[in-house]
């Protein structure tokens, strides 16, 4: 990493994201654990496995179609420990308040938050505040980390990907990314685009308990659809070919990401999953996901082939094949 | 279904146009696009590879960012170091080295740079900001410069006396022009640039065809505009005709659009233009006339200290821009410059060849 | 750069108009295109409207590729 300053770059989720980890944290933090770099640690405590996640929230405005930063910061982490394969058990929130901000506000917050801890079905245990003086953060951070359990019989992580894998994608992208950015440049939508923010917790148990063999479980947040297959790829070395005519996208985040020059491939997500599972069950998993009510426009896009090359490619919707590459700087920042 | 858009992403139309190509096209067929927008149109929808062997794309200096030159970014650089400036620009410019920072970098650092999706964002924050000076960089081709050319109309209409340009604007044709008066590309023909030509009409490139023998298709963006552009090209080719025709009848019109040429005449003159990789091409570039002055930055702020320029060591941008080599063939390519470290602005602009055929293409030659 | 998306003039006040782009709608000046009318297809670029989209040969276009990639390559 060349830069000697912080770039807003360094936090959009992508391929420099991933540099200043690589050549910052990873070189002080030198736990095999942390190295594998999932989206939560899966750890031994006696002779049970736990997961064990930590997200901080920053996302500008606090309040968008289809959501809040209370609600995110609850389902960002409950998702990171469900997509480790854990049964998401208990939450910590820590809150940096800067001084000023109305206690109204701060009211809607917990309420959001509580509302979601209620659905996902995972407690708020124990916690933090700080207040800091006016200017020296913008109205409110949240930090959240959360613990769960993980069976015996659980395999899951981006490493695990195999060959002859169907990858599954639980719904339309872009919806959330877009959603923040309407509200942020004050864009007027026909049919407003709305933040996707919700647990996936059920949807993960659901798949789970349908007996598929699931490899791999990610959501698609910062850095969108596209970091996601290219981590998979690149943690498990192999070769993700998606086509594109089964990636479901709506038509107001089409439209928003042509006028804004956007991709909607990298466009974060906050209550999607992508599934790396068994070729044999892809059927068996589609049909757990779309009986949840945030999956109902599940596809299988894809497949996955061992190779010594990593990488991801579309076959596009005029059948002509591309690669997919990782987003690298900062797209849109402040999305979660 | 999005209008006028879906419908130029059927597969059957689309592969129909390629079994078409494959079946007429028999001589060497090089064609030059001169439109970031078109590489990357290009590029995404993996036409590049779709093509047979003979038919060869060539991706030039159609980015108006990467073609802007280490001197220009410089002095938008320099400008910060005024008191109380605001720089204002299109986002594409953020991340472009110049030849030691860039705007995002500056940004980083504390400077009050601002991405706008308009001009006249920039006037709202002028008007908003009187105590400031607003300065806008403006880059970009004859598809822009109307709308940077209307913001000095109205800033001055408005009185908005804190509002400037500093200019980097380019025009295409001449460019063009001095591409094959180079004569390093053997070229069989042009995909010309859609919305460039929906502004100047498809008139300005009438010389190519008629002093240079090179055939001229104007093209749109989608897949299926780009696929019948290519295949109207190679029927030229293997008709031995060199014309200029529209395929993107739906925008284009020969004429253009005069009022937007009007209102761009109406505050710019001709002025020579210094392309990254080509060099200085007469008549190439624009400057604002001597009436609104009070709006040009480079006479507002003609003192200001500019570092000596120099290029980045072994960046090979310049013979990308030519299309004098593919971007794989730079040695710099995919190892030492890549999306996140990039050396020139090839790679960074969204627009840039390079860029494009790392994000979508196969890092190395299939 | 010439990034211009095509999108439909949904209200018109003088020289400014609401212009539905793919289900965002956005506030866009119609300086380049005055004659535009509520219904008809802009393409946008920055802010601004820099030509109406012609149907007519948006149709004619489609109508030429069916016929040129309909029947045998023969």
């Amino acid at each position: 990493m060349k830069d000697d300053r912080i770039l807003l770059a360094h936090g959009s989720g992508g391929a420099v994201s991933h540099s200043l980890i690589s050549d910052f944290f990873l070189k002080v933090f030198t736990d095999p654990t942390l190295k594998r770099l999932d989206d939560s640690a899966v750890l031994e405590l006696g002779s049970d496995r736990v997961a064990f996640t930590t997200d901080s929230y920053v996302v500008k405005p606090l309040f968008f179609p289809g959501g809040d930063i209370g609600r995110l910061a609850v389902c960002g982490t409950v998702n990171d420990l469900a997509m480790s394969g854990a049964e998401p058990k208990f939450i910590s929130v820590g809150f940096v308040i800067e001084e000023g901000l109305e206690v109204s506000e701060l009211e809607k917050i917990l309420k959001s938050m509580a509302e979601a801890c209620e659905e996902a079905g995972v407690p708020v245990v124990t916690g933090d505040t700080k207040v800091v003086d006016r200017g020296s953060a913008d109205q409110i951070f949240i930090n959240t980390a959360g613990v769960g359990y993980i069976k015996d019989d659980i395999d899951i992580s981006g490493s695990n990907v195999k060959d002859g894998d169907a990858i599954l994608l639980s719904g339309s992208i872009g919806d959330h990314g877009i959603a923040v950015m309407s509200k942020r440049e004050g864009l007027a939508f026909g049919t407003p685009v709305i933040s996707d923010c919700a647990p996936l917790n059920g949807m993960v148990k659901a798949v789970l308990d349908s007996g598929a063999e699931v490899h791999a479980l990610r959501d698609p947040t910062r850095g969108g659809l596209a970091s996601t297959l290219n981590e998979f790829a690149e943690q498990s070395g192999v070769a993700i070919t998606i086509d594109e005519s089964k990636v479901p996208i709506s038509e107001g985040v089409l439209g928003a990401c042509e006028m804004l020059g956007l991709d909607p491939y990298q466009v974060a997500n906050e209550g999607k999953l992508v599934a790396a599972v068994a070729g044999k069950d892809a059927d068996r998993a589609l049909e757990a996901i779309r009986a949840n009510k945030y999956g109902k426009d599940a596809q299988i896009i894809g497949t996955a082939k061992q190779t010594d090359r990593p990488k991801v490619f579309v076959s596009t919707a005029i059948g002509t094949t591309r690669i997919l590459d990782m987003l690298s700087g900062e797209q849109l920042p402040r999305i979660c | 279904m999005v209008r006028f858009l879906s419908e130029y992403r059927d597969k059957d139309l689309a592969q129909g146009i390629l079994k078409r190509i494959e079946k007429i096209s028999k001589k060497p067929a090089n064609f030059m696009e001169v439109c970031g927008t078109h590489t990357v149109a290009i590029s995404k929808n993996g036409i590049r590879h779709a093509l047979p062997e003979n038919v060869q794309l060539i991706s030039g200096p159609g980015c108006p960012v990467c073609v802007t030159a280490n001197v220009d970014i410089d002095k938008m650089l320099a400008v910060l170091s005024l008191p109380d400036v605001i720089v204002t620009t299109f986002g594409d410019m953020m991340k472009v080295p110049g030849s030691y920072s860039s705007l995002s970098k500056e940004r980083a650092k504390g400077a009050d740079v601002r991405v706008v999706y308009s001009t006249l964002d920039a006037i709202e924050i002028a008007k908003n900001n009187p105590e400031k000076k607003v300065v806008f960089f403006g880059v970009g081709f004859e598809t822009t410069t109307p709308t940077i050319a209307e913001s000095i109309i109205e800033a001055k209409e408005k009185n908005i006396k804190n509002y400037s340009i500093l200019g980097a604007h380019k025009v295409v044709p001449p460019a063009m022009k001095a591409l094959l008066d180079l004569g390093e590309v053997d070229l069989h023909g042009f995909l010309c640039p859609g919305h460039v030509s929906m502004v100047i009409g498809s008139k300005p490139y009438e010389f190519i065809a008629r002093d240079y023998h090179i055939p001229c298709v104007i093209a749109g963006f989608e897949p299926l505009d780009i696929l019948e552009s290519i295949y109207m090209l190679i029927k030229q080719v293997e008709d031995g005709r060199s014309e200029v025709e529209v395929q993107y009848k739906r925008a284009v019109k020969p004429d253009g659009n005069p009022v937007a040429v009007g209102v761009m005449n109406q505050v710019f003159e001709p002025a020579d233009a210094d392309w990254r990789g080509i060099g200085v091409i007469p008549g190439s570039g624009l400057k604002i006339r001597d009436e609104y002055a009070d709006f040009d930055a480079a006479r507002l702020f003609p003192d200001i200290e500019v570092p000596p320029t120099r290029e980045h060591k072994g960046c090979r941008c310049g013979d990308v821009l030519r299309g004098l080599i593919f971007p794989y063939e730079c040695a710099l390519f995919g190892k030492v410059c890549t999306p996140t470290e990039p050396v020139g602005p090839c790679m960074v602009s969204s627009e840039g060849s390079c860029a494009a055929y790392y994000r979508y293409d196969e890092r190395v030659k299939a | 750069m010439c990034l211009s998306v095509p999108g439909k003039v949904v209200e018109k006040k003088g020289l400014a108009a609401d212009v539905d782009v793919g289900g965002t709608i956005r506030k866009i000046s119609l300086k380049f295109v005055p004659e535009a009318k509520v219904g008809e297809y802009v393409l946008v670029h920055t802010g601004f409207a820099m030509q109406i989209v012609d149907e007519e040969e948006a149709n004619e276009m489609m109508k030429l590729l069916k016929e040129l990639t309909d029947g045998p390559v023969s």
